[in-house]
């Protein structure tokens, strides 16, 4: 009896594989009515039952290589690219990860039971096995939906940080000679490295004499913002061009001194209007009100 | 160590334009040409009428440790003779590797490129 149990438990997946085969049909017509395939495939259900049909037979490859909780299995790979896509889109219809691994778990119910209409007596030893084996390689299934919807998240998340990074950091030419970086939202060092090799090239390509740095959008500024501002600044003197900090609100400049951090010798300016000043003045330049635009007052 | 490397010359030109000298470094400083310009300028400066030295680094890939304490020798030994140091040209990627290192030349004069140095040099001596 013994025996027989461990040959049991060593063929079921061999069982589970063949019986994936032989009813391939009937299991993708069933799972096409599913609410994961049908939320999907919205159009044409005989593309969902080809879809169905894919998963079946990865699931069958999988239960022959005797792997079925290896969501690396042979077998899986080939649906791994057109689950990410189905969870995709039920991502975006607004589906949590978590519930879309609920509707995979949905398939279960209707393959076991046509797993159990196998055999002719459901509770001998060897369709136990069977049907086990079953829910094993279709929690892995599960797995596999679950880690491809985080791929996505993930590789979303990753995509759209870069574009923050990108959009978030303009060098502005304020005047001949004189740019601007209107910093805005935190300061952390991949964003000060982006910050400080943007106004770097725009020194370069501008030829500025004067760069100022506009703080107004940062929420705070602690010891390490201050770190990086000084690091851009000291850059940007490197490089010959004289470097102004504007925008800083009264909290900010208290926030600065009880924290003890020594700005010393970067030039600092209320706001960047009063920055623009300093330099166009350092320059030689003045801006005054035109006699027309006086009297047209 | 005073060889010179091949492909490179031994020794690093100083150029006379009126008052001021113009040092152009091109790739890689060693010890022995480090310490003959440091001669160099040192002589020049003490024999002929010279206001300013102007180091051009623009042709220079990575400045380490050595060479920024070079610079900033030159620049306090050019002071001490009462002519003054612009250090011009200075990369992008340089700066930023200087900066991360935490050397940030606190002593030298810096100019865009050599044509700033210039007119740096000719504002601050009228």
């Amino acid at each position: 009896m013994r025996v027989s149990e461990q040959d049991a438990a060593a063929s079921a997946p061999r069982v589970v594989s063949s019986f994936l085969e032989q009813r391939r049909e009937q299991i993708a017509q069933r799972w096409a009515d599913a609410p994961l395939f049908r939320s999907v495939f919205t159009v044409s259900r005989d593309e969902a039952v080809e879809a169905c049909k894919a998963v079946v037979d990865a699931l069958s490859e999988a239960a022959v290589s005797g792997r079925l909780e290896d969501i690396k299995a042979p077998g899986l790979d080939a649906v791994r690219d057109q689950l990410g896509r189905m969870s995709a889109t039920l991502a975006r219809t607004g589906s949590t990860p978590a519930q879309i691994a609920d509707e995979v778990a949905g398939l279960r119910a209707s393959a076991v039971e046509l797993l159990r209409e196998e055999f002719a007596d459901p509770s001998a030893a060897q369709a136990q096995e069977a049907v086990l084996a079953l829910t094993l390689l279709l929690g892995t299934l599960r797995l596999v939906v679950m880690e491809t919807a985080l791929d996505a998240n993930a590789e979303l998340i990753e995509r759209q940080r870069q574009q923050l990074l990108e959009v978030a950091t303009p060098v502005i030419k304020l005047w001949e000679g004189t740019v601007a970086v209107p910093l805005i939202g935190t300061l952390d060092s991949a964003r000060s490295q982006v910050v400080m090799e943007s106004l770097l090239e725009a020194i370069v390509d501008q030829r500025a004499r004067y760069a100022i740095l506009d703080i107004t959008g940062v929420p705070t500024v602690d010891s390490l913002v201050a770190q990086h501002l000084m690091k851009t600044v000291a850059a940007a003197r490197l490089m010959g061009a004289e470097c102004i900090v504007s925008g800083i609100r009264p909290a900010i400049a208290q926030t600065i001194v009880q924290l003890g951090i020594d700005l010393g010798s970067v030039l600092t300016r209320a706001s960047l209007s009063d920055a623009l000043a300093y330099a166009l003045g350092k320059q030689g330049i003045e801006v005054s009100r035109s006699d027309a635009g006086a009297s047209a007052r | 160590m005073n060889q010179p490397v091949p492909g490179q010359p031994a020794q690093i030109p100083v150029l006379a334009l009126g008052d001021v000298l113009l040092v152009s470094l091109q790739g890689e400083l060693h010890d022995g040409m480090a310490e003959q310009l440091q001669h160099d300028i040192t002589s020049r400066i003490a024999t002929h009428r010279v206001k300013g030295v102007v180091l051009d680094i623009s042709g220079v890939d990575m400045v380490d440790s050595f060479l920024g304490r070079v610079l900033a020798e030159i620049a306090s030994t050019a002071s001490l003779l009462a002519a003054r140091t612009v250090l011009a040209g200075m990369r992008p990627a340089v700066a930023i590797t200087l900066v991360e290192l935490g050397l940030t030349l606190p002593g030298l004069v810096t100019a865009l490129d050599v044509d700033r140095a210039m007119e740096l040099l000719s504002q601050r001596g009228s």
